[in-house]
């Protein structure tokens, strides 16, 4: 007898000492546990770490709305002077690359239909003697307006063109009234597309990974039945949904870095203001990534619905609603409203501040509080809504 | 057999209480919000004035600017350094500097010089904005030289008359360019998405060894897998082309029996894709993140946000392995041009070989062995 109590004592004191050292380590070794899930998926690894590659430089070089050497014919039945320079100067700007000139209004008329003709430049004819002489020459523009973005920007380039040529004359014949613009771009004088799209692209990618990531990876557990097993385990339930964001925060964090080295040193798009603050401001947007990926795992309970919110609630808001693509102050007011509430929307405001256009922090204080009110609540949410679903 | 797992696929798809309520939801979601999101025009560009001329010329001037209805005035400072901190804060996009003596020396000297400052962040908005003020400021020089008569007594005033022309899309809506390519993005989505989650599902819940130890073909199998998509594919098509016409009186100018044909072979090529990424996958989570990132990279090169012709060469090459952009092209061709298939003949080779090769990949790299 005295034996078995013997054994029964020690066992008890293993237990005891167990316990005591997996209290100390044991949140590290969840921590552990989340990186071995991660790290031993080798596809959605490469892909986390690759997608902000593949996407900063399918944004930096290839995905762009400024309009580049758009082929344009010219229809000149005046062939004089002035429409001669006037295509010479179409044709040297970067604008415009001149690919044909056309004898006819029928020949005009086949080329169009045929496509891959942006622009037509119709000169009317005597252009230069009705310029010279009666002050008054008309000129068509005929565009392609199945893009009317493109047709816009197309008719607003050419029209700046000719304007430079008008104001030219202006000059020589000595008009009276003459108000020269001189124009000063600023932040970005060779206004470079990346630099609009670097802060849409950080804000897309730290979302994704890390609201999607986390929603799914937990939902993933109830889905399987290990949340039970989670939910018995002598840690508290809090910790066991930190042990699941820090390895995502990790990886975002590494995201973040090449994100930024490659916008420096690939895309040249360089980072003017204070580099301390915006790892803040991107650790602030990381964690309200995190907590809006915990509030849509306490809401769903399979992987295939935390994906579909995923991808409704939080891709197309962050691709349409942040300002990444399309400017917000064009939209109607329900949907400039609607952008409010998305959180990239401020992110991408902060760091194209603080990265682009290099101003302090002072100057992005409405996005940060913002953002800071937005982490508060969306975890006191989810607290809320991730103790109901214990009970 | 085949009856047999079709009955089943279908039970699966109807009694998921997410997915019938998501193929309705989502497209009537998505086209009746992006259109309204999706819109380059730049207007409401909000405008700093610095003023030191104080004079009737400058206020004109300001007047005029902020009427031609681009531009709102939302900030006046007091000097150029206060006018760009609005900038730094995003109260301003644009800042106008009206010298001192502005008036005078225009009407003493006869030209004068003023100052524009665009934030250029986001280079076509910049490039435009600076755009529409230079023409606004011309159109005042004119206006000037209109009233004072002037002109007769100089030399004739050279003014070139620039007509624009908009063809194909008169109105420059930019609904009828969006609507009809957002249905592909739908489409996709829809028909891309839930096919690379269905066969891995199978395998997550253990239901494909099952599967695997019937007589059923690899063949049959994805047959049944990709049949009910076709399906979802046609009533997401239909539902939208009644969304277009409903909320935006978008009819097609072609027709729309074209559309159907080419949708039909599209949505087996995506699907058939999505399949062989859910073949390849072993957890959702696998699957959905590698479809992510093609659909991703595929949706940023099939010239739905952005032209295809403003890409550069190597990226337009790589358009041309992409399914969405042949759709697309026919979507916005049929809605707006009104072609005919005999028009595309191309775009439907190019959708009917990505279809076989999908879905032959999809059936080889089926393997019943675990």
């Amino acid at each position: 007898m005295k034996i078995l109590n013997d054994i029964a004592h020690s066992f008890r004191l293993l237990i005891i000492n167990c316990s005591l050292l997996i209290k100390r380590s044991v949140f590290l070794v969840f921590v552990q546990k989340e990186f071995y899930h991660i790290f031993r998926d080798k596809r959605t690894m490469l892909i986390l770490l690759g997608m902000p590659v593949v996407q900063l430089i399918l944004f930096g070089f290839a995905i762009t709305n400024e309009v580049k050497n758009a082929k344009i014919v010219v229809f000149d039945s005046s062939n004089d002077d002035a429409t001669r320079r006037i295509a010479r100067q179409l044709d040297a700007s970067q604008y415009f690359s001149v690919v044909r000139y056309v004898k006819s209004q029928q020949e005009l008329k086949q080329v169009f239909q045929d496509g891959n003709i942006s622009m037509a430049v119709v000169f009317d004819e005597r252009f230069n003697e009705n310029l010279l002489h009666t002050g008054k020459a008309q000129l068509q523009l005929l565009t392609d307006a199945t893009d009317p973005n493109t047709a816009t920007q197309l008719v607003q380039y050419a029209s700046s063109i000719i304007g430079d040529y008008q104001q030219e004359l202006m000059e020589q014949n000595k008009v009276p009234y003459q108000i020269q613009p001189e124009v000063k771009l600023l932040y970005n004088p060779q206004m470079k597309a990346a630099y609009n799209f670097v802060p849409g692209v950080l804000g897309m990618i730290l979302m994704l990974i890390c609201a999607m990531m986390t929603s799914i990876a937990i939902v993933r557990e109830k889905e399987l039945g290990t949340m039970e097993i989670l939910l018995v385990s002598p840690m508290k339930p809090i910790y066991i949904i930190l042990a699941k964001a820090i390895p995502y925060l990790t990886l975002s964090s590494i995201n973040l870095v090449t994100v930024l080295l490659l916008s420096i040193f690939v895309l040249n798009v360089p980072v003017a203001g204070s580099l301390f603050w915006l790892f803040l401001v991107s650790l602030l947007f990381i964690l309200v990534s995190l907590s809006i990926g915990l509030l849509v795992s306490t809401l769903v309970n399979s992987q295939m619905a935390a994906m579909l919110v995923s991808v409704l609630a939080m891709m197309m808001p962050v691709i349409l609603l942040s300002g990444m693509i399309y400017p917000i102050e064009n939209m109607p007011p329900v949907l400039q409203w609607a952008s409010n509430i998305v959180p990239a929307r401020w992110y991408i405001s902060a760091v194209k501040g603080l990265m682009i256009k290099g101003v302090g922090i002072a100057a992005v204080g409405k996005e940060v509080t913002v953002l800071c009110v937005m982490v508060v609540l969306l975890i006191t949410v989810s607290m809320k809504k991730f103790k109901i679903r214990l009970e | 057999m085949l009856k047999y797992l079709l009955e089943k696929e279908f039970k699966q798809l109807l009694r998921n209480k997410f997915i019938p309520r998501m193929i309705i939801m989502f497209p009537i979601l998505q086209l009746l919000i992006f259109p309204w999101a999706a819109n380059f025009e730049i207007n409401n560009i909000n405008l700093s004035v610095v003023d030191h001329d104080h004079s009737s010329y400058s206020r004109r001037l300001i007047q005029k600017i902020v009427s031609s209805g681009y531009f709102q005035l939302t900030d006046v400072s007091p000097g150029y350094d206060r006018a760009l901190q609005s900038v730094e804060k995003n109260k301003a996009d644009v800042v106008v500097e009206i010298p001192r003596n502005f008036e005078k020396e225009l009407e003493r000297e006869g030209h004068v010089k003023l100052l524009i400052a665009a934030n250029t962040v986001n280079g076509t908005k910049g490039g435009l904005s600076t755009g529409y003020l230079a023409n606004i400021i011309n159109g005042f020089a004119s206006d000037l030289r209109q009233e004072s008569g002037q002109a007769s007594r100089a030399s004739v005033v050279p003014a070139i008359d620039i007509v624009p022309y908009y063809r194909f899309n008169p109105n420059l809506n930019y609904k009828v360019f969006m609507v009809p390519a957002l249905m592909v993005l739908v489409l996709t989505m829809l028909c891309g998405f839930l096919p690379a989650l269905n066969i891995v599902g199978e395998k997550e819940a253990g239901t494909m060894e099952q599967i695997n130890v019937t007589p059923v073909s690899k063949f049959t199998f994805i047959l049944a897998k990709l049949l009910p998509f076709w399906i979802i594919g046609t009533i997401v098509i239909t539902l939208s082309f009644g969304i277009a016409w409903l909320v935006y009186g978008l009819i097609p100018a072609g027709h729309l029996s074209t559309i159907y044909l080419f949708v039909l072979i599209y949505v087996l090529a995506i699907s058939g894709f999505g399949l062989v990424i859910s073949n390849y996958s072993d957890t959702i989570q696998q699957a959905m993140f590698v479809m992510y990132f093609f659909v991703m990279v595929l949706i940023m090169l099939s010239g739905l946000f952005t032209p295809i012709n403003s890409m550069p060469a190597w990226a337009q090459d790589i358009t041309l392995a992409n399914p969405l952009r042949y759709l697309m092209q026919v979507m916005r061709l049929v809605y707006l041009k009104g072609s005919g298939i005999a028009d595309m003949l191309p775009q439907l080779g190019a959708l009917i070989g990505f279809a076989v090769l999908f879905n032959g990949w999809a059936v080889l790299s089926y393997k019943k062995k675990s």
